[in-house]
């Protein structure tokens, strides 16, 4: 169920982002989803891609600092208090987030987010049984 | 004014005879009581008897910082600690200090040192001099302190920082000699205005400046900015502490306290002595120190002996302005920092090959240090929070070693310019 996100670390310099893109691009990689946590000096962009492996390759090769993060897709109901239904659910098990971000594309009507969790196989078991859809990893990437 | 006229205007013949019995006596001494020395003197050919002349000094063997290190903390002592009454400390590049200490006699010359400074730069009794050095292992504070005393001088011992609370006291105390780093004494003259402290038109008359490179042009923002006559003090704690030279009422040079050091200049490549007038590495030989006597030891400071009388009537040589080093030293808020240490600390993270690079500049006054740290994988976290606690973690470390604080910034992996395979690691964007 888990889904595999790429983590790379940027400085807050201006044409960082571009170059990382242009790299990824040339190399066929499809970005499905990114969030980007920074700070005054660096920045830690976080993506979701058709080919993780690949792309980790590729930028390790290029010279970034780059992880792979396990994370979880979540569907989550495009309405009103849908967020927070399914973050009642991980709060009321104590399941801390360290952070979440939402997909552009949808898998169906309900929108997709991605969180990440210390915990994930609970939290994967614990969403299960609320009925909530978590994502497997090769559809997000087909997205 | 000559604090001590009989000896600071011995005319040079006499002087040198003076210098040679000295420096007899002290190889003597070295040979007989500190092993490294005999051995190294040894292995030389070389027997106390040896040294004839002062021309004989070439003879003798070099000491390095290495050796100071490789005898830590007190194998060079020449004397038994229960004759030792004080030791001082400096930082050391991989965690363990330099080591030096003082019998009662070595401190009553350095007291006798830095009251010629003192007077050098108009002081006598009735003046009040504040020492805003530090005071601790660190012999700026404590070295101007007891000399400042043995003038005859009233001392304001109140050590470095609290920029508001020296203002203060400086006008309320009528100081009328400051002695402390060159660039924190632009730093007051700077903060006097905020705090409506006219120092221009006060008391202070002089400034016994050191412990960090500066130039004539911090002099002439310095004089007039404080409205004083602003000297250059030099010393280094291996061979005494500040006091080593200094500069008179001509401000042409730093005389050189020869009767108790005798200074050299060499080649630093290859360790031959140059004619006084030539660029190069100082050498000092301590001629009466008893707990710690050093052999001709590389400061690696580069500077220019000159033996061109002086008006002042002093005989000593003059030694210009450091110029430069022949290491890798910086001298960051008159701290010494060296490159490697920045280096220890990342080792010691886990770091096999550490890339980093040290960013020096001076922001007003005062200098800053920014430590560039290359993110490699093993640092590297998903996560901000670890992250910062990494950069908090990281200058943490960094202050314990240095003594001195450090803003840590992590870049992006190969991003340190590397030249010939070799990181450059020091950018000094202080213009001085």
């Amino acid at each position: 169920m888990k889904v595999q996100q790429i983590s790379v670390f940027l400085e807050n310099k201006s044409g960082r982002l571009a170059e990382l893109t242009d790299v990824l691009g040339k190399a066929g990689i499809n970005i499905r989803a990114l969030s980007i946590a920074d700070t005054s000096d660096f920045g830690i962009l976080r993506l979701i891609v058709n080919k993780p492996e690949d792309a980790f390759r590729i930028l390790k090769e290029d010279g970034f600092s780059v992880s792979i993060t396990d994370v979880i897709a979540v569907e989550v109901q495009d309405e009103p208090g849908g967020l927070a239904k399914v973050l009642g659910i991980l709060q009321s098990a104590g399941i801390n987030i360290e952070y979440l971000y939402a997909f552009l594309e949808k898998s169906s009507n309900d929108a997709l987010v991605v969180f990440r969790v210390e915990q994930i196989d609970e939290a994967v078991d614990l969403l299960a049984k609320h009925n909530v859809n978590v994502v497997k990893g090769s559809d997000v990437y087909k997205l | 004014m000559m604090y001590n006229p009989q000896y600071e205007a011995m005319p040079r013949e006499q002087l040198r005879q003076l210098q040679l019995e000295r420096l007899q006596k002290t190889v003597r001494r070295v040979y007989d009581n500190v092993p490294f020395y005999r051995k190294k003197l040894q292995e030389k050919g070389i027997e106390p008897g040896d040294v004839k002349t002062l021309d004989d000094l070439k003879l003798l063997p070099f000491t390095v910082k290495q050796d100071l290190r490789d005898n830590y903390p007190f194998g060079l002592f020449a004397e038994p600690m229960s004759e030792v009454v004080r030791v001082h400390a400096s930082s050391g590049t991989t965690g363990k200090p330099t080591v030096v200490g003082y019998t009662q006699n070595d401190i009553n010359t350095w007291s006798e040192l830095i009251a010629r400074c003192v007077a050098m730069a108009g002081g006598s009794k009735g003046d009040v001099v504040q020492v805003a050095y530090g005071y601790g292992l660190f012999t700026g504070g404590l070295g101007l302190h007891y000399g400042a005393e043995r003038l005859g001088a009233t001392v304001i011992p109140i050590s470095g920082g609290n920029t508001k609370r020296q203002l203060m006291l400086m006008e309320d105390f009528g100081t009328t000699i400051l002695c402390c780093t060159p660039s924190y004494a632009l730093f007051l003259a700077e903060e006097a205005g905020d705090f409506g402290v006219d120092l221009v038109n006060g008391k202070l008359k002089a400034g016994i400046f050191g412990a960090e490179p500066w130039s004539e042009k911090m002099r002439d923002e310095l004089e007039k900015s404080l409205g004083i006559k602003a000297y250059n003090i030099y010393g280094l704690s291996e061979i005494m502490g500040p006091g080593v030279s200094m500069e008179c009422e001509c401000q042409c040079g730093m005389h050189v306290m020869e009767d108790y050091f005798i200074p050299e200049v060499i080649d630093p490549q290859t360790g031959e002595t140059l004619p006084y007038g030539s660029k190069g590495e100082i050498v000092f030989t301590t001629i009466t120190k008893e707990a710690f006597p050093l052999l001709r030891y590389r400061t690696r400071d580069i500077s220019v002996l000159t033996e061109e009388k002086c008006e002042c009537g002093r005989t000593f040589v003059r030694m210009d302005r450091v110029m430069g080093r022949t290491d890798d030293m910086l001298i960051i808020r008159g701290v010494n920092v060296f490159p490697s240490q920045i280096e220890s600390v990342l080792l010691n993270f886990g770091e096999t090959e550490p890339h980093y690079l040290l960013v020096v500049d001076r922001q007003g006054t005062l200098d800053t240090l920014e430590v560039l740290v290359e993110v490699s994988e093993k640092m590297f976290s998903d996560e901000v929070r670890k992250l910062e606690e990494l950069e908090k973690k990281l200058g943490h470390e960094i202050a314990s070693i240095l003594g001195i604080s450090a803003r840590i910034k992590l870049v992006e992996p190969r991003t340190i310019p590397r030249s010939e395979g070799k990181a450059k690691r020091v950018i000094d964007k202080r213009e001085l």
